[in-house]
């Protein structure tokens, strides 16, 4: 049976290191996928301007494809280059919950990310992604520090 | 089509010259505005609200209120059916999380939200109890529930026939509905009458959409920091709008976008805090509305004088049967058109039927209106078109003097809050503007910048104006939309039918499914 790891960035360098973890980890694995996630975030209780919102369908197209060319791709090409089994995937949400989502959707079964690199007043209210995602997340939950 | 943007780029000319080479005389710049403007809008206003033959009834009034009637009986009282499902669909239970980051139903209601809920609920309420009486607000209360099957309408037409261009952005409205669904039915005339509700949608984007807004805004500002000429503000108004619609500032209106919300919770928790302290008085209010929705008491025109003022301000504060509403609705995703249809509909129910009702129980209950102790009649005003008010005031000012007689700091929030609304809808009518200015002389950087330019010399003009001729023309622009947008909808409610028994049919045989979140 393939074991599946979902591998969360955050567009920022210490992403690296989770995924430098998370190949390490299905080498000693051995069957295994790596699922290269990257969350755009996104509520759908924003506030836009009418022409924000006529523009939206392609703001999201644009987010989706730069988002796949300069943090997943790069990230999955590392990784199947090093002979390593590896898909990218590209949503918007909020952080911690799509990335549960897609843990429950691709029956994962391990989380992989980096610690937060965001900080400040937000995160002290509101707890961090990575915090979210180790409070609720159903499947074990690797932070690389 | 040229040609009449050269007319329209004359008539701005015309205007500023007029008043530039006038400037020296005796008469002020604000006097001469208000004088040029009033001449020129005049017949125009006239047509629009003409009474029947032998009446004082404007047969616009009667338009929006059997379109609005006809449409609740034709969809079988569609706003109360389908209430809690529009609940839902705002919530996002039925959004596919696969389509994450497109608009969602709750944003294009909140957009359209903020381009309806502001000056309307404030000021419109104001002049509706001004001159109607408390049973004026019965009356709008009634507009509103039935407004909501005109909403339903157009927005469902406004996603099912919006264009879709190949780079992903979207155009929408009654312009585009009325000549594609014209021309699916085999109908003639599709072109002509999406090409004239263009036309009134641009006049209505710079009357009610614009000056109507610079107008009360300056009445707030001035009423507060002391009297100075309208064009002053004006002028701050039209660059701030410049720097966002021709200069690009995204942030002052991101900014605006996010306050505003804030300002709407802040105005009816204000409003409800009013009521509370007055809970005693709210049944008194209640029924100062009823007997006077029926009696008039003693206002201008007597009963029949309330419905109309409070069909009027309805009709101007949630816009059910002006199309505008089509145009912000239609950029949401979604593959069935009729859900923003359902959605559309809790408009009018919160713009008129709470937030407007708010103001106008909080002006009833202020004791603002001066009632003759004698006869408990409302008295006229010297001129005898108005209730007399405490000190004067009408409009904005009537609500300011209202909240402040409960909350003596509260005209100051009230008015950043005026100045916000009036701005945000500034900014969302300059686009319904654009969208029916691209549709006639087509989309280019030129010609958006010709209707952006126009756009802002009407700040100028609604700021130093008076209200009287503002508030027609404003009035008979918006209602003018609704002339041919009516029209066009009783042509094309039979295509909505079809989407409403066929999405009934899916949703009833459990098809349409909720999604987990």
């Amino acid at each position: 049976m393939t074991t599946k790891l979902v591998i969360g960035l955050d567009g920022h360098g210490s992403g690296e290191r989770a995924v430098v973890f998370a190949k390490r980890t299905a080498e000693m694995i051995g069957n295994c996928e790596l699922l290269v996630v990257y969350v755009i975030e996104w509520s759908p209780y924003s506030f836009q301007t009418p022409e924000e919102n006529a523009e939206r369908h392609k703001r999201r197209e644009e987010e989706i494809s730069m988002a796949m060319s300069r943090v997943v791709e790069p990230a999955v090409a590392a990784l199947t280059d090093s002979g390593a089994k590896a898909r990218g995937i590209v949503r918007h949400g909020d952080v911690a919950e799509t990335i549960i989502t897609i843990v429950n959707e691709e029956k994962a079964d391990q989380i992989v990310v980096s610690r937060s690199s965001e900080g400040g007043f937000t995160q002290r209210i509101f707890g961090s992604a990575t915090s979210n995602l180790v409070m609720s997340a159903s499947v074990p939950v690797t932070v690389v520090g | 089509m040229r040609n009449f943007q050269t007319i329209i780029l004359s008539f701005f000319a015309s205007v500023l010259l007029s008043n530039a080479a006038n400037a020296q005389e005796a008469m002020s710049l604000d006097q001469k505005v208000n004088e040029t403007f009033a001449a020129v809008t005049g017949p125009f206003v006239s047509l629009i609200f003409a009474p029947f033959p032998g009446t004082s009834f404007p047969w616009i009034v009667m338009w929006l209120v059997i379109a609005a009637t006809v449409f609740t009986f034709y969809f079988g009282f569609v706003q109360f059916r389908f209430f809690k499902h529009a609940i839902g669909l705002v919530k996002g239970d039925y959004s596919d999380p696969n389509d994450a980051g497109e608009v969602s139903h709750f944003q294009a209601l909140a957009t359209a939200l903020s381009g309806t809920v502001g000056l309307g609920n404030i000021a419109g309420v104001a002049v509706a109890v001004g001159i109607g009486g408390p049973g004026a607000t019965f009356w709008m209360i009634l507009a509103g529930l039935l407004g909501m099957a005109s909403k339903f309408t157009e927005c469902t037409l406004g996603v099912k026939y919006r264009n879709e261009y190949p780079d992903g952005t979207v155009s929408g409205g009654p312009m585009y509905y009325i000549s594609k669904g014209f021309t699916e039915l085999g109908l003639p005339g599709g072109k002509i009458l999406a090409v004239l509700f263009s036309v009134f949608c641009i006049l209505g984007a710079l009357g009610g959409g614009n000056m109507f807004q610079a107008n009360q805004a300056h009445a707030q500002i001035s009423g507060i920091v002391g009297d100075y000429p309208g064009w002053i503000t004006g002028i701050i108004f039209a660059g701030v709008v410049f720097a966002v619609i021709v200069g690009g500032v995204k942030s002052i209106a991101r900014v605006t976008e996010k306050v505003v919300p804030f300002m709407g919770i802040l105005y009816v928790g204000a409003a409800l805090i009013i009521l509370l302290v007055n809970y005693d008085m709210i049944g008194w209010a209640f029924g100062q509305i009823f007997v006077g929705a029926f009696t008039g008491l003693g206002i201008a025109g007597g009963f029949v004088g309330a419905l109309i003022q409070g069909f009027k301000r309805a009709a101007f504060s949630n816009e059910a049967g002006v199309g505008s509403a089509a145009i912000a609705h239609s950029a949401v995703r979604t593959k069935e058109p009729i859900t923003e249809g359902f959605v559309s509909l809790l408009e009018p129910l919160i713009d008129t039927v709470v937030i407007c009702t708010m103001t106008a129980l909080v002006i009833t209950i202020s004791q603002q209106l001066i009632v003759d102790p004698a006869t408990g009649l409302y008295q006229l005003n010297e001129a005898g078109n108005a209730i007399a008010t405490v000190d004067g005031n009408s409009g904005v000012s009537l609500t300011s003097a209202a909240f402040g007689a409960s909350i003596s700091w509260f005209p100051y929030v009230l008015a950043i809050a005026v100045v916000l609304f009036a701005f945000s809808t500034m900014i969302s009518w300059s686009y319904y503007g654009l969208k029916s200015w691209t549709y006639l002389f087509g989309e280019g950087k030129n010609s958006e910048l010709a209707f952006k330019l126009i756009f802002c010399v009407f700040i100028v003009i609604g700021a130093a104006a008076s209200l009287g001729p503002v508030i027609d023309f404003s009035d008979a622009a918006i209602f003018a939309m609704a002339v041919v947008n009516i029209f066009a909808l009783y042509f094309l409610m039979g295509l909505v039918k079809k989407e409403l028994a066929s999405y009934s049919n899916r949703l009833a045989a459990g098809e349409i499914k909720k999604f987990k979140h």
